[in-house]
């Protein structure tokens, strides 16, 4: 019997570009930023990053059914309306997403930071719960995007989530890829979710990993740029669908890609500091399992948030894994960091770099910082030949993940 | 305290607006779980969305569970209002 093959069948997101894919694709290529001034932002005390990339408000109310919604803060609505437009790419039947072999595994950093918000500013003032409704907690549980994902969609297959602040959805593809290539599901939604949020920012603003340029959003979030500003933190949902390879031919679906490899090994030399050598062996551990060396590789799709500690361990460890000359860059110039979001939404922008043969170059990137310059930067929008490509991601916390993604024609 | 016709039209706006229900289809005799379709995890937010709107305490277990129609509840809450 031969190995089990796992390709993606569909795609689906909720960006900080708004609702669905097609204005995902549309503002990446045409190398806009979402990233925008946060007003309300500005009344929290200490808080020096008042930029983020959200979810624009739309009103979701007919587009799920209240029973289900009632347990969703925001993080589950992007995920569920991810999942309904994945499924709907992939031409899944309603038999297929509700039978046992079907799975999902969808993770983010926390529950929803806004349900969190909520239910503390009643609870913390009196001590009393009195005015909690029941749906709080689902809300805030840490696998809520899943439990709601598989509530909405009738999933009766295994549920996993990731939480592992930036990797969790680029985990949740590879568990997702484990899950099928081991025989247990056929199709598995894998992605991940995460919701813009003052006191997530927060976080990296008391790291001083944040940008504070906020007075030119657009222009802030700087990835292997040497006048880098820094983090900045976004939303949305990437839903992919993983399916066995055999299942997808069968169907006659259109295949975006095969995953042929997952790195994901951790670093325990500090809580936050990024591992060079750690990532050297997410992608080098990718590329093995994947049967794949150096000059296999036609682009590598970059983690970097516009860090400097964070870009120039990647920029060198890409050189030292892969090469000097291969193409690389980073979405978060666009969409910033979506956090559990980034794995799924950039993967689906670089699933669409695979379709249209183009590379999508680092937004904001105007003088690149020498100790990047190792690795081959891209600035401009460009035709290439992509056959297999490496996806990176990273997290707080140790956690260092690879993907290697190969077309399928 | 309200009276009687004024509590029940109360009590139909916020359990409508809670759970977006039609008020039309809440006369007293709709059952709260087979007609208008609320769960156990409705009747949770129900307590907390009646509590808050007319300032009671709704803490007789057993009674809220006897509760069937919108009747039920009217009276339920009439009751209480003369207690508390």
């Amino acid at each position: 019997m031969s190995a089990i093959r796992v390709v993606i069948t569909g795609r689906g997101a909720v960006s900080p570009f708004g609702l669905g894919l097609s204005p995902l694709l549309a503002g990446v290529w045409s190398g806009k930023s979402a990233i925008r001034y946060m007003d309300k932002w500005a009344g929290v005390e200490g808080l020096n990053c008042l930029i983020a990339a959200p979810v624009p408000e739309f009103d979701y109310k007919g587009l799920l059914p209240r029973a289900v919604r009632r347990t969703m803060g925001a993080m589950a609505v992007y995920a569920t309306l991810a999942a309904k437009e994945a499924v709907a790419d992939a031409g899944l039947s309603e038999a297929q997403v509700t039978s046992e072999k079907t799975g999902v595994v969808i993770g983010s950093t926390t529950g929803s930071a806004s349900a969190f918000e909520e239910f503390y500013s009643k609870y913390l003032p009196t001590k009393k719960l009195a005015e909690i409704k029941s749906g709080e907690f689902f809300k805030m549980m840490g696998h809520s995007c899943s439990a709601n994902v598989s509530l909405a969609l009738g999933i009766t297959g295994e549920q996993w989530s990731p939480v592992s602040a930036c990797t969790s959805s680029s985990q949740s593809i590879g568990l997702g890829y484990l899950l099928i290539k081991a025989g247990r599901q056929q199709v598995v939604l894998c992605g991940g979710a995460d919701e813009a949020h003052a006191s997530v920012t927060g976080v990296f603003d008391l790291l001083r990993a944040a940008s504070n340029l906020n007075d030119d959003p657009e222009n802030s979030c700087r990835p292997f740029d040497k006048n880098r500003t820094g983090v900045v933190c976004g939303g949305g949902s990437g839903v992919l669908i993983l399916e066995n390879m055999d299942s997808a031919l069968a169907r006659g679906v259109k295949i975006y890609g095969e995953i042929v490899g997952f790195g994901c090994v951790n670093d325990s030399t500090h809580i936050a500091n990024p591992d060079k050598q750690s990532m050297v062996r997410a992608m080098r551990n990718a590329m093995t399992e994947g049967g794949l060396v150096a000059a296999d590789i036609d682009y590598v799709n970059a983690h970097a948030t516009g860090t400097d500690l964070g870009d120039v361990a990647e920029a060198c460890a890409i050189a030292s894994a892969v090469d000097s000359t291969t193409p690389v860059s980073s979405f978060k110039g666009h969409i910033g960091h979506t956090l559990g979001a980034a794995g799924s939404l950039e993967m689906i922008i670089l699933l669409e770099m695979l379709q249209k043969q183009e590379i999508i170059p680092t937004r904001n990137l105007l003088n690149i910082d020498p100790r990047c310059s190792d690795a081959q930067l891209q600035r401009e929008l460009s035709c290439a030949n992509l056959d297999t490509v490496l996806k990176n991601n990273f997290a707080l916390g140790g956690v260092n993940t690879s993907i290697a993604i190969r077309r399928v024609d | 305290m309200m009276d009687e016709a004024d509590l029940r039209l109360k009590v139909v706006e916020v359990l409508a607006e809670e759970f977006e229900l039609d008020p039309a289809e809440m006369g007293p005799e709709a059952t709260l779980y087979e007609d208008l379709g609320l769960d156990s995890l409705d009747a949770v937010d129900m307590v907390v969305v009646l509590e808050k709107t007319f300032g009671l305490k709704l803490t007789d277990e057993e009674a809220l569970r006897s509760i069937r129609t919108m009747e039920d509840l009217f009276q339920f809450l009439l009751a209480l209002q003369v207690k508390q």
